[in-house]
């Protein structure tokens, strides 16, 4: 098989970590030492992408260009991409921007069963010969048959490779074997995997995605990314080694990188509490957690079956109105 | 326009002749087959048109069901047909609007866009319905612009020194047909620009989100304004309070979650809109916020045409 390329989101779930504030200095470091050590591509920005620093979702600390900007400056193998949402972000404001400033990639992503969403962006990266990649988030709310039709239509409107996003950190090895094998099975482009490390599964998911023929995997430095944080690099690089899957990042190189990261970039390395193991064990999105704590004290009621009664409920961002619906049912029963 | 083109139909009503205005649609999608329903309530028009492109579309089998006659040859058909009616609804997309208004400009029809072109002038009854009697093409904006603009709109008569405003919007995932996730650019950036000119902020964003949940969610929108310092907002809260009352006048969904709330500087208000359950259930807001303001224009202008007719003599029909 080729080579498995490694996407590099420590600059952009990262932000997620630290409320959007990455400095420049931080990404003109991270950037050398990810360059030096070979991976693939390096994606900046807001946590929730391009044109996405807002009132709603956080500030970030420095604008698009100014972060891309300084990455492009120091990345001279690695190609640099941004995450990119429609609804949030716009071609000819933030896509072109991104353009401009030297992006050689641009992932569109979206809910995993919102792909129409992306057609008009996708069809014009496809119209202008701009390197495309997608991504589908909360992939534990669909059945593999679903993922199958949004990723085809992903495929018809351009996109040249899929990463399937386990944002809540819900997924066991088993079902990444199973829904990754049979996407790649059925599709002419690779789907490849994005893990959080609720369950503290990252790596083995990404392991696990890896044997069912992903070529593409996300991965951040010391784990840096939002909740309970993503695929640990360093980690996943020596893992591969291991077993005999090539990269073209350098092991020594990385670790190296990753003793660095937590002098400069990860203050505090992400853990699994049990807030993230519970939130991840009902496939509850990661940004719930302060609603709950705070609702759970409100109604004298257990966090964790709060959490078990979301997961019930199949909630996503943006219905956090329903934490405190789940908190006054609970504590009526007790 | 020259309002002497305008037809009549008349109708019995139970209290007296009624005289409506002859309403074509275009776009038989969510936003078409919304309106279609909110027309057969309306005293003032009269739907006497209903047009999509394909034949098998569901909006158009509905149509047909109310005895509405309908085709689904587009543009194409309505064009050939301009003497059937006075007012045309484009609820189609923004690029086939772009097309449309080609056939159309100068035609002496009244055009009430629904998609985010940006052609016609920017119409927000509850700000400026006035203005609309002049146009030949109203710009009906948005679903998330007819639920901000109002706000953003009382923000900047109300507050200097504003740095920034935001707008999030919230639906559905299940009320957003493909035109709009197609145009979801244009939904963006044509919001943004009204947020602009109605509120006189320069820096504004616009975020729309849709939201697959299932219950369905309502909609709901947010609107955000940054500010140097707290500013006291007593006066404020009574003009945004009027301002729901009246709104509900025409959309009676429209209603305040989060109250206007200022902490560090930052203005907060939160309101939902729910629908009146015509086509998709109550939780498409979006379809009715924009319907609602559509049907507002239309009524409005179907009056002001009336005054300037003669009397009508019973027994005309």
């Amino acid at each position: 098989m080729s080579k498995v390329e490694i996407y590099d989101v420590s600059l952009r779930d990262g932000n997620h970590a630290v409320k959007h504030q990455i400095t420049l200095d931080q990404i003109e470091k991270y950037c050398t030492d990810a360059d030096r050590a070979g991976v693939d591509v390096v994606e900046v920005g807001h946590g929730n992408g391009i044109g996405a620093s807002s009132l709603q979702v956080g500030l970030a600390k420095h604008t698009d260009v100014e972060m891309l900007v300084a990455a492009r400056r120091v990345l001279k193998n690695s190609k640099l991409s941004v995450h990119c949402m429609p609804g949030f972000a716009t071609i000819s404001r933030d896509v072109q921007n991104a353009l401009e400033c030297g992006a050689d990639i641009i992932r569109i992503g979206c809910h995993c069963t919102e792909a129409t969403v992306t057609k008009t962006h996708l069809n014009y990266l496809r119209d202008n010969n701009i390197t495309a990649y997608s991504s589908l988030m909360m992939v534990h709310m669909a059945s593999k048959e679903t993922l199958l039709e949004e990723c085809q239509k992903l495929e018809s409107y351009g996109a040249q490779k899929i990463t399937l996003m386990d944002s809540a950190g819900h997924l066991l090895p088993k079902d990444v074997t199973e829904v990754i094998t049979f996407l790649n099975s059925n599709l002419e482009i690779n789907v490849g995997f994005h893990a959080h490390n609720n369950l503290e599964m990252a790596v083995a998911n990404s392991l696990a995605a890896v044997e069912a023929g992903s070529e593409i995997i996300d991965a951040s430095i010391c784990g840096f990314g939002a909740g309970a944080g993503n695929t640990r690099m360093e980690v996943l690089i020596a893992v591969l080694k291991q077993m005999n899957f090539e990269t073209n990042v350098d092991l020594y190189a990385i670790l190296d990188a990753a003793d660095n990261a937590e002098k400069y970039l990860v203050n505090n390395l992400p853990k699994v509490t049990s807030t993230s193991i519970v939130s991840g064990l009902t496939g509850v999105f990661s940004g719930f957690l302060k609603h709950v704590q705070r609702i759970s004290k409100l109604y004298s009621v257990d966090q964790r079956d709060i959490y078990f009664e979301l997961g019930k409920r199949k909630v996503v961002g943006g219905q956090e109105d329903l934490i405190v619906d789940v908190a006054k049912d609970l504590s009526s029963r007790n | 326009m020259t309002q002497g083109q305008f037809r009549l139909t008349v109708q019995r009503s139970q209290e007296s002749w009624v005289r409506r205005a002859r309403v074509a649609i275009i776009g038989s999608g969510n936003i078409g087959t919304d309106l279609l329903f909110k027309i057969l309530r309306s005293e003032h028009l009269e739907c006497v048109l209903f047009v999509g492109r394909r034949a098998e579309s569901k909006g158009l089998a509905i149509a047909a069901e109310q005895g509405i006659p309908t085709s689904h040859e587009g543009i194409d058909y309505v064009v050939n047909n301009l003497n059937l009616f006075d007012i045309l609804i484009d609820a189609t997309s923004s690029d086939c609007h772009r097309e449309h208004w080609k056939h159309l400009q100068g035609k002496r029809k009244f055009v009430i866009d629904m998609t985010p072109s940006n052609i016609g002038g920017m119409i927000v009854p509850e700000v400026n319905i006035e203005e609309a009697s002049n146009l030949e093409n109203v710009n009906m904006i948005s679903c998330g612009g007819q639920a901000s603009l109002p706000i953003a709109n009382l923000v900047g008569k109300h507050f200097k020194n504003v740095d920034y405003l935001e707008v999030v919007s919230s639906i559905a995932s299940n009320s957003a047909g493909m035109a709009t996730r197609i145009n979801i650019d244009d939904y963006i950036e044509t919001t943004q620009e009204a947020l602009r000119r109605f509120s006189c902020i320069d820096n504004t964003k616009t975020i729309l989100i849709l939201n697959p949940a299932d219950p369905c969610v309502d909609m709901q929108t947010t609107v955000f304004a940054k500010m140097e310092k707290n500013e006291d907002l007593e006066a404020f809260t009574s003009d945004f309070e009027g301002m729901v009352q009246r709104m509900n006048q025409y959309i009676p969904g429209y209603e305040i979650v989060v109250p206007p709330t200022m902490d560090e500087g930052r203005l907060v208000v939160s309101i939902r809109v729910k629908g009146a359950g015509d086509y998709l259930p109550s939780y498409a807001g979006n379809l009715d916020i924009i319907n609602c303001a559509a049907i507002k224009v239309a009524e409005e202008y179907a009056q002001g045409v009336f005054k300037t007719l003669p009397e009508m003599q019973g027994g005309m029909a």
